[in-house]
């Protein structure tokens, strides 16, 4: 199967997921959405070196994945594309900064390795989260959510149609690949000399699909701002959930849980 | 209810897409709009939309000119069923799209919740209300365009290519959609089997002029007026 028809299999397993059941699908869009907006903000937010204090953020991610039914090989294995660069992000940090920082038996463990794992593990978790929201949410509903919070009403018609079209131009894009490949036998993916025209091509087909896509929006009476989903009520729930997630993250964020727990055994 | 009175047009300077185009189409009409590719028939309904301006001449529709003020008016009582249908279902779901509409125009959720509802019992597509547009097949995505539009409860229908790119089943369900629709009709389409079907009235484009104007079982078995306008007859007439 082409890669890309794989990549657009991937999206409507999201929808999928997103339609389940489960205690955690059945949460307000809104307190999601606020939730996992805290969580990558308190996760951005210890130093680099803050790597003990950091691991225990992962509690919200297992316990989620736990409620909804989601496995985490799955987010895992959606995820296969971005962790790499992900892990990129900081693996130049032993090489710059090479000061002894903890042993661990006889070994010396350097600032810029801790450093490095603390990045890896900050995008890890941030994905998860935004894995997680997205694979218990439909798109539409968390559209609905960020106007609730008066996120601006382009910003979320763009987030809106571009997932709505994502699919749309990746199948146009399989279907030029498959083309490609039927003329040039023997050889592996589109050749660099090729990739000008045939992303033009895309970006031209993409540019005629969004005229026609303007002239349908503009002949059924749309005037700059869009009929989001029907949102779902906030109740005491979703705030009771809300409530505690951000109480937790906010509380791991100035205490020192895992230096408490390990005075415990540690004297 | 609409009207071209001398209408031409031009996407490049000198070069005219219609030339000084003149044509009537009553309330209840139902017209069929044929012509071979290029011929200007997507321009005319372009026009008839206010989507484009005449370079010369006027476009009247419900007795308005096509000038930006009136803009909102007719397309509140125009629907155009447009020839993809992943270019007119813009929302995630078959029953947000058929919202988009009534909700622009005003009507309480509710209200247009009910309206649809109604759309998709009369057109059998019940099932179709919660389904993701990108999840749906290619025949059901055309029965769903139609039903978006059928939601604005318009006085005219505009299609581009209604049957174009479905199997037989479909088309045949999308035919016998078109014929039960109660409002004034207008349809482009080189599927002049289905035009004979749905239309009591043809208008045949050629080179940016009509060529013919009259009943559809006239202007579709004129074997020798088709071909010199690059067209054929309808398969059903055309014998083996």
């Amino acid at each position: 199967m082409n890669k890309l028809e794989t990549a657009l299999r991937d999206i409507s397993e999201m929808d999928r997921l997103a339609v389940k059941s489960s205690p955690v699908h059945g949460l307000s869009p809104l307190a999601k959405l606020l939730v996992t907006v805290a969580y990558i903000a308190v996760t951005v937010s210890f130093s680099k070196y803050q790597l003990s204090r950091l691991f225990i953020m992962i509690i919200y991610p297992l316990l989620m994945f736990s409620a909804s039914g989601i496995k985490i090989s799955t987010c895992l294995y959606k995820l296969r594309i971005v962790l790499p660069l992900v892990a990129f992000v900081g693996l130049f940090n032993p090489i710059f900064d090479r000061s002894p920082m903890l042993r661990i038996g006889g070994v010396a463990v350097s600032s810029g390795v801790i450093s490095m794992i603390t990045l890896m593990l900050k995008g890890v978790f941030c994905l998860m989260a935004s894995f997680l929201l997205i694979a218990t949410t439909p798109m539409d509903s968390i559209c609905a959510a960020l106007r609730k919070l008066h996120v601006p009403s382009m910003l979320v018609t763009l987030l809106l149609l571009t997932y709505r079209y994502i699919g749309v131009l990746t199948q146009e894009a399989a279907v030029m690949s498959d083309a490609y490949a039927l003329r040039a036998p023997g050889q592996k993916g589109i050749h660099f000399s090729a990739w000008g025209s045939f992303t033009g091509q895309l970006l031209l087909r993409s540019m005629d699909r969004a005229e026609e896509l303007y002239t349908s929006m503009q002949i059924r009476g749309y005037r700059g701002e869009f009929p989001y989903a029907k949102s779902s009520p906030f109740c005491g729930r979703d705030a009771l959930f809300a409530a505690v997630c951000i109480g937790i993250f906010v509380l791991l964020r100035f205490v020192d849980v895992a230096s408490l727990v390990g005075g415990l055994f540690v004297r | 209810m609409i009207e071209f009175d001398h209408v031409s047009f031009e996407y490049e300077k000198g070069k005219p897409v219609l030339t000084d185009l003149c044509l009537c189409i009553g309330q209840g009409e139902s017209v069929g709009l044929i012509g071979a590719n290029g011929a200007g028939k997507s321009t005319i309904l372009k026009l008839i939309l206010g989507l484009i301006r005449p370079t010369s001449g006027t476009v009247k529709v419900f007795g308005l000119e096509t000038v930006k003020e009136n803009l909102a008016g007719i397309r509140k009582r125009a629907g155009f069923v447009l020839q993809d249908p992943d270019d007119q279902m813009f929302m995630p779901t078959v029953l947000d799209d058929m919202l988009f509409a009534p909700l622009n125009y005003g009507m309480s959720r509710e209200e247009a919740e009910a309206k649809a509802d109604a759309v998709l019992k009369e057109l059998g597509l019940e099932y179709l209300k919660e389904r993701y547009n990108h999840r749906i097949s290619g025949g059901e995505k055309r029965m769903a365009a139609i039903a978006t539009i059928l939601t604005m409860e318009p006085e005219m229908i505009l299609m581009d290519e209604p049957s174009s790119s479905l199997d037989p089943y479909n088309r045949r369900k999308v035919i016998n959609t078109i014929k039960k629709l109660p409002q004034t009709r207008l349809i482009t389409s080189h599927d002049l089997d289905m035009i004979l079907d749905t239309c009591s009235r043809v208008v045949l484009i050629s080179g940016g002029r009509i060529a013919a104007d009259g009943p559809a079982e006239t202007i579709l078995t004129d074997k020798a007026l088709l071909e010199a306008n690059r067209m054929e007859l309808p398969l059903c007439l055309a014998g083996r």
